[in-house]
């Protein structure tokens, strides 16, 4: 092991407190000309490839938002059209309100109860609780699965003629009506219902994400607190709202910024239950709808994209707001 | 101060000792409860997969003749050999591990270099280009999507790699676009990583009159195997189960991913499920494998960029 080879303690040549705080300053002299370089390239090499196909197209949105454009000919067939866009967004195009409200159900269901039974099931599984891994392990598989497959998984509780919820109706009450097209409940296809079906299959995954984040801030949450509280009497529902839900600020952050995130890149799910329409269009779906569309409309669906960015950039800087305060520099 | 330590446990010994009974006999009753309320929730959060896989292994023939919810009638594998036939599971299992392959492994050396770089030499945009890739890894995808799909159709790439000569409908696309992104995650997580490790290592290596590569190389990245292992668990499974980069930006459908040729299987008109549940699982069999042989791996990734510590 080459680690082994270095000593554990390298004596600084000066030593001395003072000397300590100007170190940094000092290393970069020790660096050669082809040291400089090859630092220059492990941080440019990864910041272009991440600034040209992130940022830039990000930026795009921005800019393509106030034009029009077909994406057929050069970029000089681009017209500027200032806000007209937004303005068709708000008043003239029809999926954009509901997509919204959507949005917003999908966040508030995340929010106050996906999460909610995530941090409950880690706060239960953190108490040393025998079999703990088992559940776990169920808890979290359905995270390690793709969302199009979790679609198509409840597709098949959810079908109305082949699916288990309406089958074990049917055969419970006896009454073929459940499964019989006409008069069978069609989960996904019914405008109003089917969001929330596939809200239950987005929170399925969404409760052993959540789980398993908060078990490890709970895990590193100082075992004396506890133990200090329960010496000064508090029982375990004070000892974990008054104590450990505090100390846990940190994971908190995490844990609401990851919901928020999540809810609003939401897509999969929707695109392969039926393509994000009828009831199911949500601010991501009508993005792509547009680009892929047959009049690809780049400065209408860059505009749906802003809105998007406008609503996302909130809960980013506050992340980043609450990570990088406490990074060393 | 020695003293002060044994009056203190001492002190525990005694309010702990004097309580315990009655904690204890609490204790196991919530125990009871919340062992039952467990199990409860972990059946539910079974039944789903369980109803595939009991799906999966009948034949269409019996449930329609049995109903679905019924038991009896043949079990087999048989949904799971059409189903593989049906949907081009070698292939499109192919195009996936063309992209995710030299993607894990390219966004994991990229971001140990930024993350290197970052955490032992201080330059004055240190904390801004984490704070970027960090931001731009947290973007929902479909902000850049109408743009980078006009990127992609203008940037060319060698014949070799596509046979129109553009980023669009080419593996490569799909590799690069998973690498921007991840390597906010990435970058993140290793750069805390290093900065755990103590920096007399690197210190002794520069004193020593290695170069800044050979620090890197033979001094930190050994070092980090546990973080990469992690990273290169959750990574695997993360650009494994893409779906929204694979319909968009591809468009010749022998090149899709594995996820999006589960749409094969559901026809026009008639959709089989009992394949549709074996198409399912056998997309999902690989990352299930990968959970289960390295659990350890694959949490420890997802912690290791909540927690710092």
């Amino acid at each position: 092991m080459t680690a082994s080879a270095v000593p554990p303690y390298a004596p600084p040549i000066d030593g001395g407190a003072s000397a300590s705080s100007r170190r940094p300053r000092r290393r970069f002299s020790v660096l050669t000309q082809r040291d400089k370089l090859t630092i220059g390239l492990m941080v440019g090499i990864p910041a272009f490839v991440h600034i040209f196909l992130i940022w830039l197209p990000a930026l795009g949105s921005v800019i393509l938002s106030f034009t029009s454009w077909n994406g057929i000919g050069g970029l000089d067939k681009i017209r500027w059209i200032g806000l007209k866009n937004y303005e068709n967004l708000a008043t003239v195009y029809q999926p954009f309100w509901p997509a919204v409200q959507h949005n917003l159900l999908w966040l508030a269901v995340f929010l106050f109860i996906a999460t909610p039974l995530g941090m409950l099931m880690a706060v239960l599984l953190d108490q040393n609780i025998r079999g703990t891994r088992i559940y776990q392990s169920v808890l979290y598989t359905p995270v390690v699965l793709s969302l199009a497959v979790v679609g198509f998984i409840w597709e098949l509780m959810y079908s109305p003629g082949q699916g288990f919820i309406n089958n074990f109706l049917a055969t419970v009450t006896n009454d073929p009506r459940w499964i019989t097209p006409g008069t069978a409940i069609d989960w996904t296809g019914t405008k109003g219902l089917n969001l929330f079906a596939v809200l239950v299959a987005a929170s399925w995954r969404h409760v052993g994400y959540i789980m398993v984040l908060y078990l490890a801030g709970l895990k590193s949450v100082d075992n004396t607190l506890r133990e200090a509280a329960a010496i000064d009497g508090a029982n375990s529902r004070q000892t974990f709202f008054r104590v450990v839900f505090p100390v846990l600020a940190p994971i908190n952050v995490v844990v609401l910024v990851v919901t928020i995130i999540e809810s609003l890149r939401a897509f999969d799910i929707v695109y392969v239950t039926n393509k994000g329409l009828n009831g199911l269009e949500l601010l991501s779906v009508l993005i792509v709808t547009n680009l892929l569309g047959e009049a690809s409309l780049v400065g209408f669906g860059s505009a749906i994209a802003v809105v998007l960015l406008l609503i996302s950039i909130g809960p980013i800087l506050f992340y980043l707001y609450r990570t990088m305060r406490t990074q060393p520099t | 101060m020695t003293d002060d330590v044994a009056t203190v446990g001492l002190a525990e010994e005694v309010l702990t000792g004097g309580r315990s009974v009655e904690v204890v006999s609490g204790k196991r009753r919530s125990k009871v409860g919340t062992h039952a309320f467990l199990i409860v929730i972990c059946a539910i959060w079974l039944f789903p997969l369980a109803w595939t896989v009991y799906t999966a292994l009948r034949p269409y023939r019996d449930t329609a003749n049995l109903g679905y919810v019924s038991v009896g009638g043949t079990y087999n594998l048989d949904n799971f050999f059409n189903a593989a036939t049906g949907m081009e599971l070698w292939p499109h299992l192919f195009n996936t591990l063309v992209v995710v392959v030299p993607a894990v492994i390219v966004v994991l050396l990229l971001a140990s270099m930024l993350a290197f770089a970052v955490s032992r030499y201080s330059f004055r945009f240190n904390v801004a280009l984490l704070m970027l890739f960090t931001a731009g890894n947290l973007l929902p995808q479909q902000i850049v999507i109408t743009p980078l799909f006009r990127m992609y159709l203008a940037l060319p790439l060698p014949k070799v790699l596509n046979e129109y000569g553009l980023w669009y409908d080419s593996y490569f696309g799909i590799a690069m676009i998973h690498i921007a992104f991840q390597l906010g995650f990435c970058s993140f997580v290793l750069s805390n990583y290093f900065r755990q490790l103590p920096k007399e290592l690197s210190e002794a290596a520069v004193m020593d009159g290695a170069s800044v590569w050979r620090t890197y190389r033979s001094i930190l990245l050994p070092l980090a195997r546990p973080a990469l292992a992690a990273l290169a668990t959750l990574e695997f499974t993360w650009i494994y189960n893409d779906f929204f980069w694979g319909i968009l930006l591809l468009r010749t459908g022998s090149k899709f991913p594995i996820t999006s040729a589960l749409n094969n299987l559901s026809g026009q008109f008639f959709t089989d499920n009992n394949l549709l549940a074996a198409g399912s699982l056998l997309v999902a069999l690989p990352t299930l494998i990968v959970y289960f042989a390295l659990q350890k791996q694959f949490v420890a990734g997802l912690t290791l960029g909540s927690t710092k510590g």
